[in-house]
């Protein structure tokens, strides 16, 4: 199981601010993939090469990062604070 | 939420005091900063206190080249405080500072509005000046906050990202 959230531009354009996905991908590069393969806007928002960051139970995460089970992970697009 | 540093800096060295900060605190807020009042509890009491670097930071009226009339921000609630804890803990890495204080707004805001406080108090000037630029440097582009503006027209947009925070950012890369 994954938690997934979505924030800022992201959440609007996916029109989802969080969800649970029962399968366990291996990678947040896996996970992408999984995303992407919905098609339509999650195709064009977790294509490759798009600035997507993700942050895996709440600290900043790479592509390559490995998912446990039970893991959280957020996708939100470049931050913007201060 | 209030966030206590102390508790999980790292381990002290024995030979400095780098690493200790004597009072943190760390706060998301929805309600108006008082960005004033927020100044002197980082340095009332501790004598040893030499100087005290505040940066404010405000909503402007304009953003690239439109009038903007409000503002909406936008956190990772639970995220937002680990990553500035992390930056706080960073800046005692560095420096020996005696209180820190990072405090920073989210929902509808105005023009003039304080979006953020970072102040900073050390026994001496220099640290307290770099260390509060550093934390609002690592902030502006490590922290997870987003701003959504409604210009004066009505147009609602997302604030775009800045190379120019980037390199800021990672200019203190280069001097760790």
């Amino acid at each position: 199981m994954t938690r997934i959230l979505y924030f800022a531009s992201l959440r609007e354009r996916l029109g989802c601010s969080d969800e649970t996905l029962e399968t366990a991908p291996a990678t947040v590069a896996d996970l992408r993939a999984e995303l992407a393969r919905r098609g339509g806007v999650w195709q064009e928002v977790f294509a490759d090469g798009q600035r997507v960051l993700a942050a895996v139970n709440q600290e900043m995460a790479g592509a390559d990062q490995a998912l446990q089970d039970g893991d959280e992970v957020g996708f939100f697009p470049p931050v913007t604070g201060g | 939420m209030v966030t206590k540093l102390g508790s999980f800096l790292r381990s002290p060295v024995a030979e400095t005091i780098r690493g200790e900060i004597m009072n943190v605190e760390i706060r998301v807020q929805d309600t108006p900063l008082d960005a004033l009042a927020e100044i002197a509890p980082v340095y009332a009491g501790q004598a040893s206190i030499g100087g005290v670097v505040s940066f404010i930071g405000l909503m402007r009226d304009m953003n690239q080249g439109d009038a903007v009339s409000t503002m909406r921000l936008e956190h990772y609630p639970g995220m937002t405080e680990k990553a500035l804890a992390a930056i706080v803990d960073e800046a005692a890495g560095r420096w020996d500072l005696a209180g820190v204080r990072v405090v920073h707004r989210v929902g509808e805001i105005r023009p003039q509005d304080p979006i953020v406080l970072v102040c900073v108090a050390s026994a001496h000037r220099g640290e307290a000046f770099r260390a509060c630029e550093f934390i609002i440097d690592y902030l502006k582009t490590r922290a997870p906050f987003w701003k959504r503006e409604q210009t004066a027209e009505g147009k609602t947009r997302w604030v775009d990202s800045r190379g120019s925070d980037e390199a800021a950012a990672a200019a203190w890369e280069e001097t760790k």
